[in-house]
């Protein structure tokens, strides 16, 4: 009750008055006329289904075309299970290794001073700006049986094109700036200063990291990571070329899917297919909500 | 805990924030480093603490060698301009840090730890916010936080960078009191830093001023006031009038005028003439080293403030008692009751 006549009293107010005028003063300010306005957002919207929603759908429509049981049929074929597990094997090698390189990168950038840093940080983003079939090629050069150490490695007897370390290579080169690009501006942003307090305070080097650095920069760790994987489970170009696409053995799921389509095999292609696009849209999903986490971090930092 | 610095230098590329520094700190002593930005002052807090390395130069704590130590091993309780809280904490777990992360051998059971961190709170005052998170905390209830922290691991020392820096006028007058009052209670030698003289002067049994790297005074806050060593201390602490002057045998004279006044030791040359404006005493026309008219007046609570100008076409601002009002166009003459003359 009390509120009530509360609001009436304060709706009469000279201040809500303002305010109210405010705000219609605010909706007359969009000049637009409202056809206008609903063409674009239309045009926006179907441009988006088109290139966006529809294919999702296609794959999936075409992925249950024969039904549930050929496409459970088609994702436990031998060569199917095998390009999922090497699938699973170089994402998990190359995030583990691109989670070390950006956590060290990323510290080194945000936490020293020191000469070529601008150059180290430019360093970082080549692979975004190398086409990935230059990447591939590069190992070839390095590694292959022409190339700078292939004699070596066959006098050695160690295989890494055409293998797995060779695809996990390329895949960790083109997927490395993730995890160092989430990282660097989150930590140059927080300083060092926390961890001159945690030192002081006689923590040591390790303690500093895990009690202090890693609980400010976890949810930023989180984010490169969930991007980085989605690059490794994803890359197509530079695996193909270092890769071989033995059947069984060095296809990764997306090299799969295309030797499966060429061969007109459409349900199993699009069963791999749709395993990636569920992937993309977890990712989605997942990188909404970290995204999240990190404003609400950098928001409690404002005040 | 004794402090003690040698002959301190530590260069940033070409610039040399600490130029040579020497300065001993007595046990229990509230020390204040006086200067404006760039003077070396927090460079120098930062090395006594172990978070900075000088290119040479000695650290002596008690006698013994600080530099052969890290920071972690000093035992030195630093207080952060921008708090450095860790964020992810509540205010209890930033307490307690310092007495968690001690190696096993000697770490307190959780009880003790619990104990020492109410305890701490309770000095601080702010016992009501353990549980809260620093991100929810005023600027002076996270700077008093900051300090309860930096006490929990028993400081030998204990350095304050710009402590109150960040907060507003009216929170950081009541935290000097309070950290004035807090020395007196737990009686470890401390240095802060700080570019407000007022602060240096109503907090510190001594103050260090600094400039350009270099200690130019060290005394009491009534010394550095009354009996400043260089111009630079009269034109920093206090508001100054300065005049250039030129000093001949003993004589000394602005412009055309001889001035009433000696230069007692200055060397002959150039100079300049240094005065506090309220003692700058307001007489007749004629009876005084300077002749003038008054330009202007402004009320500063117990003083008049007036804009002087002087018949040598110099303008300066005086402080004088309001029992005699001036007004504009009044010619009168002034007489400083104190004022040095420093060369250069």
């Amino acid at each position: 009750m009390t509120m009530q006549i509360a609001d009436s009293v304060s709706l009469s107010t000279p201040d809500a008055k303002a305010r109210l005028h405010a705000v219609a003063a605010r909706e007359n300010l969009r000049t637009e006329p409202k056809a206008v306005r609903i063409a674009i957002i239309s045009v926006a919207v179907l441009f988006l289904t088109v290139f966006v929603v529809l294919p999702l759908v296609v794959v999936f429509a075409r992925a249950f075309s024969k039904g549930i049981m050929a496409y459970l049929a088609a994702l436990s074929e031998p060569e199917a299970l095998a390009a999922i597990r090497l699938t699973l094997l170089v994402a998990a090698i190359s995030v583990g290794l691109n989670l070390v390189f950006g956590l060290v990168a990323a510290w080194a950038i945000a936490k020293f001073e020191f000469r070529g840093k601008t150059f180290l940080i430019t360093l970082i983003d080549l692979p975004f700006s190398v086409s990935p079939v230059i990447s591939g090629l590069v190992f070839v050069l390095l590694f292959g049986a022409q190339g700078y150490f292939g004699g070596w490695l066959r006098d050695h007897n160690i295989q890494i094109l055409f293998a797995v370390p060779g695809i996990a290579l390329a895949t960790t080169f083109v997927t490395f700036p993730f995890v160092a690009r989430a990282l660097i501006p989150l930590m140059q942003e927080q300083g060092t200063q926390e961890e001159e307090a945690a030192i002081s305070l006689g923590a040591s080097g390790l303690q500093t990291f895990f009690r202090v650095t890693l609980p400010n920069i976890k949810w930023g760790v989180l984010y490169g990571v969930l991007l980085c994987n989605a690059r490794a489970m994803g890359e197509f170009g530079a695996v193909s070329v270092v890769s071989g696409h033995i059947r069984g053995e060095t296809n990764t799921m997306p090299l799969l899917v295309e030797i499966l389509y060429n061969e007109y095999q459409f349900v199993a292609a699009f069963a791999i297919a749709s395993l990636l696009a569920m992937l993309a849209l977890i990712t989605l999903i997942a990188k909404t909500i970290l995204e999240r986490q990190l404003d609400e971090g950098h928001d409690a930092r404002d005040h | 805990m004794t402090i003690e610095v040698r002959n301190l230098v530590k260069k940033f590329g070409s610039f040399a924030a600490l130029d040579g520094v020497d300065l001993k700190v007595d046990n229990g002593e509230l020390l204040a480093l006086l200067g404006p930005s760039g003077s070396g002052k927090t460079t120098l807090l930062r090395i006594i603490a172990g978070l900075d390395w000088p290119d040479s130069g000695e650290v002596s704590f008690n006698g013994e060698d600080a530099l052969a130590r890290g920071a972690r091993e000093r035992h030195v309780g630093f207080v952060f301009q921008h708090y450095a809280l860790f964020r992810h904490m509540t205010v209890f777990e930033n307490v307690a840090f310092g007495l968690r992360v001690q190696p096993r051998a000697v770490r307190k059971d959780e009880a003790a730890i619990r104990a020492r961190v109410k305890e701490l709170l309770d000095l601080v005052q702010l016992d009501w916010l353990a549980d809260r998170y620093p991100s929810q905390l005023s600027g002076g209830q996270r700077q008093r936080i900051a300090l309860a922290r930096a006490l929990a691991i028993e400081p030998r020392i204990l350095l304050l960078d710009e402590p109150f820096g960040a907060l507003d006028a009216k929170v950081r007058k009541e935290l000097r009191k309070w950290l004035r009052s807090l020395h007196h209670e737990i009686n470890v030698t401390s240095i802060f830093v700080t570019h407000d003289q007022e602060e240096a002067l109503e907090v510190a049994n001594r103050v260090v001023v600094m400039d350009k790297g270099r200690i130019e005074q060290i005394g009491s806050p009534d010394d550095v006031y009354d009996n400043p060593a260089t111009a630079f201390v009269h034109g920093f602490i206090g508001e100054s009038i300065v005049l250039p002057v030129e000093v001949t045998g003993g004589a000394v004279r602005l412009g055309e005028r001889q001035l009433n006044l000696t230069a007692g030791a200055t060397a002959s040359g150039a100079s300049r003439l240094f005065v506090r404006r309220h003692d700058m005493l307001v007489g007749p026309p004629g009876s005084g080293a300077f002749d003038g008219a008054v330009q202007h007046v402004r009320n500063f609570g117990p003083v008049q403030r007036a804009e002087v100008s002087l018949f040598g076409g110099e303008t300066i601002e005086i402080d004088a008692p309001r029992d005699k009002e001036l007004r504009q166009g009044d010619r009168i003459g002034l007489v400083p009751r104190r004022y040095r003359i420093f060369a250069g």
